[in-house]
């Protein structure tokens, strides 16, 4: 007998086999336990169900397109004589710009039906922190966005769009002032306030029942990709490629394929300047397990245990660990895990931008290499999925500092 | 050893339990003062251990482990300031303090075991409630270590038994929701909790988060078995260095004795 599936992870300690759990302070014990309760009311009742749906086609403007991108396919196949067709999930053009107001629309609908009116979130790129602020504005609560103090320069866009949807962003300078640390902030704050705050994480990771949460929030990306895919082709794709911070676009374009296992599942982490470097964000790649923000997963860490800094260009990504499902998803073998650097996620921006004019954001950057070789693999016949989870009009300023440009004074000048 | 812990709690009214940040600023000073501390009146020592991420922290005791990291402060280190504090002293128990990672990454067994070896007499892991701890749990009951629980203004009855249920030495009342050293709450509503865990564990219950002064420890005392005192210690030694920080424990224990 082979390992059960995974369809039916997590059980009910929160465990994706030996991954996941809830390694929280006992204080938030009782919270996440009513969090948990909540959920599974939440999920059997329609009318939370059609309020979800409701909100998923008219205010973030679902189902989101599949689009085959014929001129990259061209490309591709140009480059080697041949490739597969590639095929963009266009979650950039939900609104906010990303897959992210997916899993807050759940979550904040969740919050109101659980009578909470406070709302916390962390970010990193900025893009949850954005659709938790928005989707916080439209149901009238009130938000706060805890964000490194790094990540606040770098994605200054977003920063000030939180600001006008009326959250408050608080800057966190301790740590290395990123996404782990503003997750660590958020922690601290539910600790201290855990009566009438509801904490909207923004990945598959954290404690039961987030990830299975997430995820489940998530999974209308894959749900869609697969009528979608059907419908253009008449048949499954050979392999979905997406990009892994914690991992919550991919979960969610994974796993409605997880029982079919003609498809592949190819996950991509950020390889910074490089595994070798040591400077990366590549938990399963270059990582062990261990216990961080309430579960056991892959984690970047050093000899004894301290948590190391994570590198990548892109802040979404920018994160030391992984969803336990993703570590459960590897462990089996189920899905595999590839890496891009800083500079490859930057070259293909470019291809993208100029062959499909589409500008992906730099995290979604980092699996179009792995598309492209993918579908020159499997050759003409060949079809590859990846998900374009978010745009990346917040990343421009990132991209001309990368490559040496100043955007005030122009480049024709 | 468990028995080291019981025994303390036998012979003293009110227990005065002091946290320090081990390897803050260095292994030199942090050693001497913690071989310093029961001198000073301090019945049990609290080491903690420090870690990158400290979640249920506040920033006087994070600093406090970015010092220590910045010093060259493991685990290790944390093991090795036990067993030198043993060369001179049998009867102080050692507990130490942290976060799950560190000792996931040593392994629970070669951790119990190098812990029991050093003399250390139980641990707090503050991300591992009960529903996680059994793997460190069955690893200290082979080498007679007790791991501590805490239990929050958030245990409501339901989860108590649970909460208490394979503590050993005594159960830590968190007196507040809310990061170390942080604002503490009313005391009358501490009193009703001590009573209540007292009740469901039959241990010693001891009182922590957010005891700053003297004044706060002798209120805490009247109620509690055990008094806790984290954050302001650890401040002091920042800021006034050692003899001023044992100066203010020596002032925090009498008053915790005295009452």
């Amino acid at each position: 007998m082979g390992k059960p599936e995974n369809i039916k992870y997590p059980d009910e300690n929160g465990r994706f086999g030996e991954f996941g759990g809830r390694f929280v302070a006992e204080t938030l014990m009782p919270p996440i336990l009513e969090l948990e309760q909540a959920y599974e009311e939440a999920k059997a009742d329609p009318a939370f169900q059609a309020e979800m749906d409701y909100f998923l086609e008219h205010y973030v403007g679902r189902p989101s397109p599949l689009y085959f991108a014929e001129r990259l396919t061209e490309h591709a196949a140009k480059e080697n004589g041949g490739a597969g067709k590639i095929y963009f999930k266009r979650e950039e053009l939900n609104h906010t710009g990303a897959h992210k107001i997916n899993n807050c629309v759940g979550q904040l609908l969740l919050a109101k039906r659980m009578g909470k009116t406070r709302i916390i979130a962390e970010t990193g790129a900025g893009q949850h922190g954005v659709a938790t602020a928005t989707v916080a504005a439209r149901l009238g609560m009130e938000c706060i966005v805890y964000m490194g103090a790094v990540d606040i320069v770098r994605q200054k866009p977003n920063v000030f769009r939180m600001r006008l949807l009326g959250a408050e962003v608080r800057a966190v300078h301790s740590g290395t002032a990123t996404l782990k640390d503003a997750m660590n902030e958020a922690l601290r704050d539910w600790v201290t306030n855990v009566g009438d705050t509801f904490y909207c994480i923004g990945t598959v990771a954290g404690p039961h029942p987030y990830p299975e949460m997430v995820r489940d929030f998530q999974t209308i990306i894959g749900h869609e990709t697969k009528a979608q895919i059907l419908k253009a082709e008449g048949r499954l794709p050979d392999a979905i490629v997406a990009c892994i911070g914690g991992g919550s676009n991919a979960m969610g374009i994974f796993h409605p394929f997880i029982d079919d296992k003609d498809v592949r599942l190819i996950g991509v982490e950020a390889a910074g300047h490089g595994i070798e470097t040591g400077e990366h964000a590549a938990s399963l790649t270059g990582g062990a397990p261990g216990i961080l923000h309430g579960n056991r997963t892959f984690l970047l860490q050093d000899e004894h245990g301290q948590i190391n800094d994570a590198h990548s260009i892109s802040a979404g990504l920018d994160y030391p660990g992984i969803g336990p499902e993703h570590a459960h998803l590897f462990d089996i073998g189920r899905a595999e895990y590839v890496s891009a650097t800083d500079d490859e996620a930057l070259e293909a921006f470019q291809l993208c931008a100029k062959l499909e004019g589409i500008l992906p954001a730099l995290e979604s950057s980092h699996a179009l290499p792995a598309t492209i070789r993918l579908a020159q693999e499997l050759g003409q016949d060949g079809l590859v999925v990846i998900n374009i989870s978010g745009r990346g009009d917040k990343d421009i300023f990132t991209i001309a500092d990368a490559l040496g440009e100043d955007i005030a004074a122009g480049t024709e000048g | 050893m468990t028995q080291r812990l019981d025994q303390t709690f036998a012979d003293n009214d009110t227990v005065f339990i002091a946290y320090m940040m081990g390897g803050d600023p260095d292994r030199a000073v942090s050693q001497s003062f913690m071989n310093a501390l029961p001198g000073a009146g301090v019945d049990i020592i609290e080491l903690g251990i420090p870690f990158t991420d400290p979640m249920a922290d506040g920033p006087v005791i994070e600093e406090a482990g970015i010092r220590a990291r910045k010093s060259g402060t493991t685990l290790t280190t944390i093991l090795d300031m036990a067993t030198e504090f043993r060369r001179t002293n049998m009867h102080t128990p050692i507990i130490v303090m942290g976060y799950a990672n560190p000792l996931h990454n040593m392994g629970y067994t070669e951790f119990a075991q190098a812990a029991h070896e050093a003399g250390i007499d139980g641990a707090i892991i503050v991300d591992l409630p009960p529903e996680e701890d059994h793997e460190l749990r069955a690893a200290f009951e082979a080498y007679d270590l007790a791991l501590i629980r805490l239990a929050t203004p958030t245990t409501d009855a339901k989860r108590l038994p649970k909460v208490v249920s394979g503590t050993k030495g005594f159960v830590y009342y968190v007196s507040m929701t809310g990061v170390t050293g942080a604002k503490l709450s009313q005391n009358n509503a501490i009193k009703d909790q001590v009573a209540r865990v007292k009740d469901a564990s039959g241990l010693p219950v001891a009182v922590g988060f957010g005891v700053k002064t003297p004044e706060r420890a002798r209120e805490i005392a009247k109620d509690a078995d055990g008094v806790v005192v984290g954050t302001a210690i650890v401040k002091e030694l920042h800021k006034n260095g050692p003899d001023a920080a044992l100066t203010f424990v020596r002032s925090l224990a009498d008053a915790a004795h005295g009452a």
